[in-house]
């Protein structure tokens, strides 16, 4: 009950003052979000009886195992690495949709985990909101738009007369470029990036201050992908908006964040302000990852691919999870685990960084 | 140009009969492909430019159908054969690769299977000639231990190495076409590079000629030598590959190329194309682009424009045939 009372206080003080800093500095040094040492196992062995039958053992994924930042207020601090790197699974566990199996989540100085029922978690649901990949799985085809977008709404009990809450909608359609006469559509009247837009207005509708965006971009082509990216860039300057934002394609992220993360098989393996991770990658993987990206300029420099394939994350190596891909890698690197080490305004998790090898 | 080109497409049209009318999906496109050369296919979902490879090796769904124009493979006419003598050409002369490699793949054979079944089926290699030639191709596309991966079935195999048997596959009875539709959309970017540098090398070593679609322009920038933008069903502009990512002339190209995020240039905002693409029913009048055209005068809302030649480059769009007249009136 003391936490409960705490965020209370917090959340009001921070309505007085948290939007208006972050919309005139723009450097707030108080993270809004810190993840600590999170990590998340799914269980997916075979049944008992087959375990008992065949002789077969427990499987345990660690989907996410260890990652910690933290996001300033108003800034964008994004996610890569390629599927099945548990960059999903830390979008999920943030906005409470899973539960840690170890680790803390923090939405100014609370954390979340220690929010056990419903009633607890609601204040803090509000303010945080997620937007999916997948525009035409996250809407409901049998509800109009302005009901799709009163959802939050009336969910969170912001608002009771119902004429308020359509002029709110209309309000949210046009915060995203849309007309309020669409909130009485249906979504199949949409094309996915319309879609997209709604599920930003959504999003919005609870006035959070912290979105987490889980590849919302990646089903929309290019030109779209770029009316979406100028939208949410717009937002987060408007609204003093904080993004977790989730992404395989480098380019993307590169435009939009203040920060960046590179995630290998359940690790944050590199983190620190964009320019320095794209600028000057330190860690190898990173380093891979920046030589696959496509070049447009066409310079003549060769793209080169990364060798080999991600390790499946039941069975992942040992030491450092990236030494079999890895072409610094010696024998510590396949026996000890490595620890992240600062470096810059970041943090690495190599060894062959912390010897000065690389 | 003296060669015949390998694949040459001539006013293709690919229509749709529906009960409000006829929709038309591609819309009198031509164009050609030589020997060992990669031609990309760009565009936004929709464009129809897989319709056009489709289109290309005649295994439309119906009820849509080639409305007019011809698709000539080594000079020989091929979009009037009958279905059986078609199926051969597909089988001996075009290798086809998708998106999705689980679904080019059949789940109950095993990967060894199901290349030696096409290799006989096209070739008259006896069973163990068609089984040490399956072991070279799965060698030379980079599956590491191709002995044992050959008895394998296609649920044992990764995203990336699928792909891989999929390539084998199309390149195993030395096509003269490769159509490789989105090969790498749904790979990582690390696979990816692996997958576009294995194809562009096959090709070049087998000299086939590839034609490459895709919605990403960095794929076409590393990979294709010359390429095609589409738009609404129609060609905006077809060149060399430096040619149109660099100085794209028509004004979609360019706000396409606009609008994709580059790592190095940093830019607060992308540039973007007002608008989306016209739906196949509400495909406008003039020029297809038009209504979000920056650009556009009085001609483009009118007349459609025809492919203009501009140096390397063709481009349908109104804009340089005034510049030519201008030039002429000079000169």
């Amino acid at each position: 009950m003391a936490d409960f009372a705490a965020t209370a206080l917090d959340k009001s003080q921070n309505r007085q003052t948290g939007g208006a800093g972050a919309m005139e500095s723009g450097a707030a040094a108080q993270p809004l979000v810190r993840v600590e040492g999170l990590a998340k196992y799914f269980d997916v062995s075979p049944p008992l009886l087959t375990r008992v039958l065949e002789g077969q053992k427990k499987a345990i994924v660690r989907a996410v195992d260890g990652v910690s930042f933290a996001i300033p207020q108003g800034k964008t601090f994004s996610l890569v690495g390629e599927s099945g790197c548990g960059k999903s699974t830390v979008a999920r566990l943030v906005v409470g949709l899973y539960r840690p199996t170890r680790g803390h989540i923090e939405f100014e100085g609370t954390d979340l985990a220690s929010l056990r029922t419903r009633a607890q978690m609601a204040p803090l649901r509000k303010r945080l909101q997620m937007i999916f990949q997948d525009p035409y799985a996250s809407l409901n085809p049998r509800w109009r738009v302005a009901d799709i977008i009163a959802e939050p709404i009336r969910a969170h009990k912001l608002m009771d007369d119902d004429r308020g809450i359509l002029r709110r909608v209309g309000e949210l359609l046009e915060q995203v470029r849309l007309s309020p006469r669409d909130g009485e559509k249906f979504p199949h009247e949409f094309s996915g990036g319309q879609r997209q837009r709604i599920s930003i207005a959504r999003a919005l509708a609870s006035n959070p201050e912290f979105l987490v965006c889980d590849e919302p971009t990646s089903a929309l082509d290019v030109s779209v992908q770029a009316q979406i990216l100028n939208l949410m860039k717009d937002l987060q300057r408007e609204l003093g908006l904080t993004y977790l934002f989730i992404s395989h394609d480098l380019a993307v992220v590169y435009h939009i964040s203040d920060y960046v993360g590179v995630m290998y098989l359940g690790r944050l393996v590199e983190w620190g302000e964009a320019q320095q991770v794209f600028g000057s990658p330190r860690h190898p993987y990173t380093r891979m990852l920046m030589d696959a990206i496509p070049d447009l300029e066409m310079t003549g420099r060769q793209r080169i691919p990364v060798a080999g394939e991600v390790p499946s994350p039941i069975d992942p190596p040992s030491g450092c999870y990236f030494h079999p891909r890895c072409p610094f890698a010696n024998e510590r690197c396949s026996a000890e685990s490595p620890m992240a080490i600062p470096v810059g305004s970041g943090e690495v998790a190599c060894h062959g960084v912390e010897e000065g090898r690389i | 140009m003296a060669q015949t080109p390998v694949l040459e497409v001539r006013n293709l049209r690919v229509e749709f009969p529906t009960r409000k009318g006829t929709l038309v999906a591609v819309d009198d496109i031509s164009f050609h492909v030589n020997e060992g050369e990669v031609l990309g296919v760009v565009g936004e979902s929709g464009a129809g430019k897989s319709m056009t490879g489709t289109a290309v090796i005649n295994l439309l769904e119906p009820p849509g159908r080639i409305g007019g124009g011809e698709v000539y493979l080594d000079g020989r006419r091929i979009d009037n054969l009958p279905y059986e003598q078609m199926r051969r050409i597909r089988g001996r002369q075009i290798g086809m690769v998708f998106q999705d490699p689980l679904t080019s793949l059949n789940p109950l054979y095993t990967v060894g299977r199901q290349l030696i079944e096409t290799i006989r089926t096209h070739t008259d290699l006896s069973e163990q000639g068609a089984r040490k030639r399956a072991l070279e191709l799965l060698a030379e596309v980079g599956i590491p231990s191709a002995e044992r991966r050959i008895d394998q079935y296609p649920h044992q195999f990764s995203g990336g190495m699928r792909q891989r048997v999929v390539i084998a596959l199309a390149l195993c009875v030395n096509p003269r076409l490769v159509i490789a539709d989105e090969p790498t959309t749904a790979l990582d970017v690390s696979i990816q590079a692996q997958i576009i540098a294995l194809l562009k090398k096959l090709c070049h070593e087998h000299g086939a000629a590839v034609m490459l679609i895709t919605h990403d322009m960095g794929v076409i920038a590393e990979t294709a030598d010359r390429v095609a933008v589409m738009y609404a069903g129609r060609l905006a502009e077809v060149g060399p590959v430096q040619q149109v990512i660099q100085q794209a002339k028509h004004p979609y190209t360019e706000g396409l190329m606009g609008s994709i995020p580059k790592v190095g240039h940093h830019t607060d905002r992308l540039a973007q194309i007002e608008g989306s693409m016209p739906r196949l029913t509400e495909i406008p009048n003039g020029c297809a682009y038009h209504p979000r055209c920056p650009k556009a005068f009085a001609r483009c809302f009118a007349e459609r424009p025809d492919l203009i030649t501009q140096g390397a480059t063709d481009v349908s769009c109104w804009l340089y045939d005034e510049e030519l007249q201008r030039v002429e009136a000079h000169g």
